[in-house]
């Protein structure tokens, strides 16, 4: 029985300990690619050249050297110094562009799990697009059909209405009754009164539906004054969102980048190389001729030393218009709730230029703060919640639905207007 | 507690007819509604019209609804500076520093702008409390009067050509260079630099507001030319004899921090002090004292000779019996407690403040609530000294002059000298950043950044430093005067490195100085002993029997006064501080005289226990002028009556009268007293004996508040609106307040049961944060800090005295006053109001469309895009502290014809571009038709909890002093008499605050049942006399 009870105990610590190595991995990996995207991507491809050399088979040209990559990461001024000529030569190879120094960023254990995700790292297989083609089908518009079916009845009803009153007259005409003076259609009470409230009711219909949609701009899509695709750039080249848009997480606005910071990489890379770019509308775009016109703004001639103080700024035109009452805060989006850009964004990394995913609706804003569970034991803001806690315990608050947004009041008029 | 009754007007003290109107009516003015009894179609719009005007509509937005959505720019940065995140506010510590007034501040900077004062916690001096005009100060940058470039003659000219006119016309000559006192050490530098290079200058100091009286004295008697520091924390018994210490006198914000300390009460040990006040015209501070001594200007002298004979056991001769009893009983008191008491006077006559040094010494002050180790540095001006530069400007010996701060043409005994004199002097330089009454006769003129713009440092007090950084570029081509004069010094550096030199030497390298500036203060290193001085009395017996033989002529006197809204120099081109009704009058916009109740019935043919004549005074905002004249000159006021002003006095405050060229706030508004002041002994004197006091035909309207929001209920003493005991009621019986408020609650369930019995409405929780504010009635000293702060932060729009006239005003917090007692020497208790955020609120249920309704956490919320306008929920408010939008006051509108002819040029210069610039990108700008009110700062409290939900960890509302969330008013208050915090929350402020005082708590009209967020605390004043009295009646009629 002991010797079972011991079998048991070891087998459970074996789980355990396995469980546990599985887990501590992944977070490894897992934090490689974090790091990667946070550090490395907004100068690096895994296999293409951007301001820095492509980084997939990087050990394998550093012939394995873990040591001195740390230190060319880490300070790429230092380890110059020490006269690799590896190191030179990509170095002149890319314009003398010296890459920023991590050291104090990121520590050895970080480098390495990069350097562990790059050695993992496959081409992303392409995303099926199949899933919502197939919803479109499922959701297709019938009511085309259901219209000619409508018209074909309205038509077979005026008819038979029409040989009705042809018989009934033939009827009275033999039975002697006088008829009346026939009415046309046209000037039949019935008729124009009936004429007239459906056109009352899908005036009113249209009327109404319009006003609602007063200043709403879902989809709207204006020309920008630089083609800028945030497919090459957030897709392809798997920018993060927050290298360009970094109030996202500190206020309430996101932020349009300034043109410094777009020159952050485009000094290095003046000419576009990938894909086709084609816009909606199926032009194609010269995507040289787009850097072209960031230059022009920045007052920068390739080749020769940049003066960020002659830059002057971009007017975007604005696509998420919220109107002047209303409150609205992406740090409190996306760090307290955690919610994903592409939420309300839609699938950005897939649109050339951006449009307006999502209607900005109030009635959109409220129905996801009813359904969407805040995060309500791990941030420690909710313990004062306590009522909810102790009813999330004993099963007075069903706890699949959780804590939602509503229920810690984000529905109430001043939790936005003010 | 006594059953007196409170009042605020006269009508409500006889419960007269109109006041019980008023009380009843909805709004204070008729309604623009039309007389139908014509029949529809003769009525003003006919159905016709009705229909085609709806017809019109119905076209007209369907025209604009098929027009396109407007194209919005979004424009970057073009390099994004590294310290600013669009819509994230940083905060600049800097220094408020403007005619003697020198706080330690916090500027708010949203997107490059400063939009917001906050008071400087690191400061130890002010503890991060504010004064209104700091509060106010920000709106004075963007004063769309200020003065925008260098002018030669009027004549706009570049700073190169300016510095070369300036280099030939002056050279290496001597330079006479005329400021007000000049609080910072760098810059005294910087003036004795620029004397170096011109030998033969000298630096003369002039303020507009004088304290050479004090300044004198005490060269007289300590040997030194300095003002010593007050400290009334450690005083139990607080003499003034006219020093308005609470609202403008010398350190008002420090002064206020201290005396609340005094006036703190421990329920288990209940202690205060007592404030004994002096004076003429009924004051802020005067209202706030425990016992109030009323005498003639004149009189100021012999009383405190008199009070100096009797604190050295002598007896007092006195004619007026009420005075005599008051010194007498000062003079026990002030015995009684040797070592823990102060005497301070505003007075301006070396004699009188050389007595009052002798009272201090008599009472062992020196050392023990006077601190000679730490001198103030705000006022340093000598009178004599100006006088004698007047001399000799008039003697034309001084060729240049450079004039900064300073505006003697405004503020001098006698401008026409001034002015005659200034001419004679061939260069004049005025480095004023406003066009005010000397700039406008100085040929050149470069204007000096406005303080939010320019770098600088204030010696606040000894050793206690406060430093300035810009938190803005520089809005128009000035120039800060520390530059000129440094450049035309002919120094290669600017004042920035001139500064950061300074100070990286002083103390001890630049990470020193960057942290320094970061803080925004150095303080001096705390020591509990207080400095000591020797007394010299050689002086007092001369002074004494001077100061006793002084006696006025005439029957009437004047007294001048300061607001502690305008005050006597800079505030009257502030909009905000012009409409924020003074404490103590409840005016707005004007400058007036304050007659008694006594002289009312002679002078005005006002009897105020005559119903009718009473209403129509009060009702009615035109006000008779009475024309006073003294020493030749004249001025026709119109006539307010207040009580607490002695019988024979009239009052009138200064800084009014302004040029027009100041801004849109100063036209018309008020008449300029300075007239009436004059030189005594080389001092300023602000009273003037020998008055004739004349009534006149004409009226002025006064736009008054006293009479709007008025409330109550049937009892009609308004004890269920404000409580207040004395100290000796409160030590026999504790639970007073508390037995008081279970007789009001015992009709619906008494205290314990009336949450839940005294109503039919169901009780809702507030599971996660509920808000709350205490508010400290004994505290509160009514200095409208916390209303500029709200105006500030919430965006509350002014709206201009025709406005106010008509009831139309729109402040979110107000203080009530509260009279008490003698008609003629009323007690006063100020209780500050604003929406209760009632957890049963009457306002939301009446709402038709549901506009304002209740949220989770106890805020009664406004919604302003839902609004419609009904205002039912006005009417339905107990407290009267809805405001509606009557006209489109912010230019939120984009229908112009909401502004127009309805809008003076004051409120439309608020509008202006520049002036908007203060506006708080978080407050919605409120468009005309909506009702708005107090919100709690909900922006403030939004922010406060993101920025804990962001770091996964409960909110902070106080405990250990941190704090994610403080509201407008309680940040800006110089007392902490308000404090604001989550109720759930055992540990917070609130909460303790509520647990500490319980026997003090009390909730305005509690028996309503409306349960409201905010509540009291009773206000006991240390008074024993009536206590005594009132006992006696009860014997007597036992």
């Amino acid at each position: 029985m002991t010797f079972l009870r011991n079998t048991f105990k070891f087998f459970l610590a074996g789980i355990f300990i396995l469980f546990g190595l599985i887990v501590s991995n992944s977070a490894k990996a897992q934090d490689g690619k974090a790091l990667f995207n946070a550090n490395c991507a907004s100068c690096h491809k895994m296999d293409a050249k951007l301001t820095g050399p492509a980084l997939l088979g990087v050990e394998d040209r550093w012939k394995g050297n873990r040591k001195n990559l740390h230190e060319w990461i880490l300070n790429s001024g230092n380890y110059l110094k020490k006269g690799d000529p590896y190191a030179t030569n990509l170095f002149n190879e890319y314009g003398k562009l010296q890459m920023t120094a991590f050291a104090g960023t990121l520590d050895e254990k970080q480098v390495d799990a990069i350097l562990d995700y790059i050695k993992k790292w496959a081409p992303p297989t392409a995303v099926t697009t199949t899933n919502s083609a197939a919803a479109e089908g499922e959701g297709k518009d019938n009511s085309l059909l259901f219209g000619i079916i409508t018209l074909i009845l309205a038509v077979v009803a005026f008819t038979l209405m029409q040989v009705n009153s042809s018989l009934k007259k033939l009827t009275d005409d033999k039975d002697g009754i006088a008829a009346a003076e026939p009415v046309p259609f046209w000037r039949n009470k019935t008729y124009i009164a009936f004429v007239i409230i459906v056109l009352f009711l899908v005036g009113g219909y249209y009327t109404t539906k319009g006003a609602i949609g007063l200043g709403r701009q879902k989809d709207y899509q204006p020309e920008q004054p630089i083609y800028y695709s945030h497919k090459v750039h957030a897709g392809v080249n798997q920018i993060n969102c927050q290298y360009c848009h970094i109030g996202v997480y500190q206020g309430k606005q996101a932020t349009i980048p300034s043109v410094n910071v777009c020159m952050n990489c485009h000094l290095a890379i003046n000419e576009y190389k990938g894909e086709p770019i084609h816009s909606d509308d199926g032009k194609e775009i010269n995507g040289t001729a787009e850097i072209q016109k960031l230059y022009k703004k920045a007052h920068y001639t390739p080749g020769q030393p940049w003066d960020a103080a002659k830059a002057e700024p971009i007017e975007w035109v604005r696509i998420h218009n919220l109107p002047d009452h209303v409150y609205f805060n992406h740090s409190q989006h996306v760090v307290a709730g955690k919610v994903e850009c592409q939420t309300c964004h839609g699938e950005v990394t897939a649109m050339g230029e951006v449009k307006q995913f999502a209607d900005l609706s109030m009635g959109w804003c409220i129905n996801c703060h009813r359904t969407t569970q805040v995060n309500f034991k791990g941030n420690g803001f909710y313990s004062i919640y306590e009522k909810y806690h102790e009813d999330l315990k004993n099963g007075k608050i069903d706890s699949t639905k959780g804590i939602t947004v509503e229920k810690i009041g984000g529905t109430e008029c001043q939790k936005c207007h003010y | 507690m006594s059953d007196k009754k409170y009042w605020q007007s006269f009508g409500e003290l006889n419960n007269s007819e109109a006041y019980q109107q008023t009380a009843k009516d909805e709004f204070n003015e008729m309604l623009p509604f039309e007389d139908n009894s014509k029949g529809l179609l003769d009525a003003k719009t006919p159905r016709r019209d009705f229909l085609k005007y709806l017809g019109f509509s119905t076209a007209a937005a369907t025209l604009a609804a098929s027009c396109e959505t407007p194209v919005t720019k979004s424009i970057p940065f073009a390099n994004k500076p590294e310290d600013i995140v669009p819509g994230i506010a940083n905060y600049y510590a800097t220094t408020y520093v403007q005619d003697g007034d020198a706080v330690s501040i916090l500027a708010k900077v949203r997107d490059g702008r400063p939009i917001k004062i906050e008071g400087n916690e690191l400061s130890i001096l002010t503890k991060g409390g504010t004064t209104a005009r700091a509060q106010a100060s920000i709106l004075d940058l963007y004063n769309t009067a200020r003065l925008r470039f260098p002018t030669i003659a009027g004549k706009e000219v570049t700073f190169e050509a300016f510095d070369k006119a300036v280099g030939d016309a002056v050279g290496t000559a001597p330079v006479v260079i005329l400021t007000s006192s000049i609080v910072s050490p760098s810059t005294k530098e910087v003036i004795n630099q620029f004397i170096a290079k011109h030998p033969g200058s000298k630096h003369v100091v002039y303020d507009g507001v004088s304290y050479s009286g004090i300044l004198q004295a005490n060269a007289a008697t300590y040997g030194k030319q300095v003002i010593p520091s007050y400290r009334f924390d450690k005083a139990k018994v607080i003499v003034s004899l006219g020093a308005d210490f609470l609202g403008t006198w010398i350190s008002p914000a420090e002064f206020a921090k201290q005396y609340a300390e005094g006036k703190k009460i421990n329920e288990k040990k209940p202690e205060m002090s007592k404030h004994i006040h002096f004076e003429s015209v009924a004051s802020m501070t005067g209202s706030n004292a425990d016992e109030r001594v009323l005498h003639k200007p004149s009189q100021l002298g012999s009383i405190a000779a008199a009070l100096l004979s009797a604190v050295n056991g002598g007896s007092v001769n006195f004619s007026d019996a009420e005075i005599k009893k008051g010194i007498e009983k000062t003079a026990k008191t002030l015995i009684a407690h040797k070592g823990e008491a102060l005497v301070v006077c505003g007075s301006n006559d070396t004699n009188i403040q050389i007595i009052v040094n002798a009272i201090n010494e008599a009472v062992g002050a020196n050392g023990k609530t006077i601190d000679w180790s730490s001198l103030y540095t705000n006022y340093q001006g000598v009178d004599a000294d100006f006088v004698k530069l007047l001399d000799e400007l008039n003697a034309g010996s001084v060729s240049n002059l450079f004039i900064y701060g300073a505006n003697p043409a405004h503020t001098w005994v006698a401008t026409d000298k001034f002015k005659a004199a200034l001419a004679k002097v061939k260069t004049v330089v005025s480095f004023s950043s406003v066009n005010d009454e000397t700039t406008q006769l100085c040929k050149y003129v470069i204007p000096s950044h406005h303080y939010l713009e320019s770098w600088g440092d204030a010696e606040i007090k000894t050793a206690n430093f406060s430093f300035m950084q810009p938190t803005i570029n520089p809005l128009f081509k000035t120039r800060q005067w520390q530059d000129s004069l440094l450049k035309w010094s002919g120094a290669t550096t600017d004042y920035a490195a001139f500064l950061k030199n300074y100070w990286s030497t002083k103390l001890g390298g630049d990470t020193n100085w960057e942290k320094a500036l970061q803080d925004g203060v150095v303080n001096a290193p705390a020591t509990e002993t207080l400095g000591t001085a020797s007394f010299n009395s050689n002086a007092v017996a001369n002074a004494s029997s001077t100061a006793a033989s002084t006696k006025g002529k005439g029957k009437f006197e004047l007294s001048l006064y300061q607001k502690i809204s305008v005050g006597a120099t800079n505030g009257a081109s502030n909009p905000w501080l012009q409409e924020l009704p003074d404490p103590v009058t409840r005016a707005t916009w004007d400058n007036y005289i304050i007659v008694s109740p006594k002289l009312a019935k002679d002078l005005l043919k006002i009897d105020l226990s005559n119903n009718g004549q009473a209403d129509a005074y009060e009702v009615n905002p035109p006000k008779k002028v009475v024309k006073l004249t003294a020493g030749g000159k004249s001025i026709s006021l119109p006539a307010l009556i207040i009580p607490g002003t002695e019988e024979n006095t009239v009052g009138i405050a200064l800084g009014y009268g302004r040029t027009d060229k100041l801004g849109k706030a100063t036209v018309d508004a008020g008449k300029d007293a300075f007239i009436f002041t004059s030189l005594k002994d080389n001092n300023v004197s602000w009273f003037t004996d020998d008055v004739q006091l004349e009534l006149t035909n004409d009226t002025y309207k006064i736009a008054l508040t006293q009479t709007h929001n008025i409330y109550d209920t049937k009892q009609g003493k308004r004890t269920e609106v404000m409580k207040e005991l004395t100290l000796d009621e409160f030590k026999e019986n504790p639970n007073e307040i508390i037995e008081d408020r279970e007789k009001e609650l015992a009709p619906y369930g008494g205290l314990e049961k009336f949450e839940k019995e005294g109503t039919i409405y169901p009780y809702y929780d507030k599971p996660g944060i509920k808000w709350g504010m205490s508010i400290d009635l004994n505290t509160c000293t009514g200095c409208s800090a916390c209303v500029i702060a709200c105006h500030a932060e919430n965006n509350v729009p002014v709206v201009g005295k025709p406005e106010v006239l008509r009831f139309h005003d729109m402040h979110w917090l107000r203080i009530d006053r509260y009279y008490s007692g003698d008609m003629n020497n009323p007690n006063v208790v100020f209780q500050p109001m604003m929406c209760q955020h009632c957890d049963n609120a009457p306002c939301e249920n009446v709402c038709p469309v549901a506009a304002t309704n209740h949220s989770s956490e106890g805020l009664n919320q406004m919604t302003y895009n839902r609004c419609i306008g009904t205002r039912y929920c006005a009417n339905n408010c107990p407290y009267k502290v809805r405001r509606f939008n009557w006209a489109d006051y912010t230019g939120a509108d984009s229908f112009p014809d909401n502004q127009r002819e309805v809008l003076n040029d004051v409120v439309m210069n608020m509008n202006d571009d520049l002036t908007r610039m203060v506006l708080n990108p978080d407050v919605t700008v409120r468009s005309r038709g909506v009702i708005e009110k107090c919100s709690f700062c909900v922006q403030r409290l939004q922010e406060g909890k993101l920025k804990a939900k962001k770091e996964s960890r409960p909110l902070k509302s106080g405990e250990n002093n941190e704090w994610d969330v403080k509201t407008a008013c309680q940040q800006a208050c110089p007392t902490n008499a308000i404090v604001f915090g989550n109720v759930n929350d055992a540990h917070s402020a609130i909460s303790i605050t509520r647990q500490d005082n319980k026997l003090r708590t009390f909730y305005s009209l509690e028996q309503l049942h409306v349960l409201p967020n905010v509540n009291y605390l009773a206000k006991v004043r240390h008074i024993d006399e009536e206590h005594e009295g009132a006992k006696k009646e009860e014997k007597e009629h036992a």
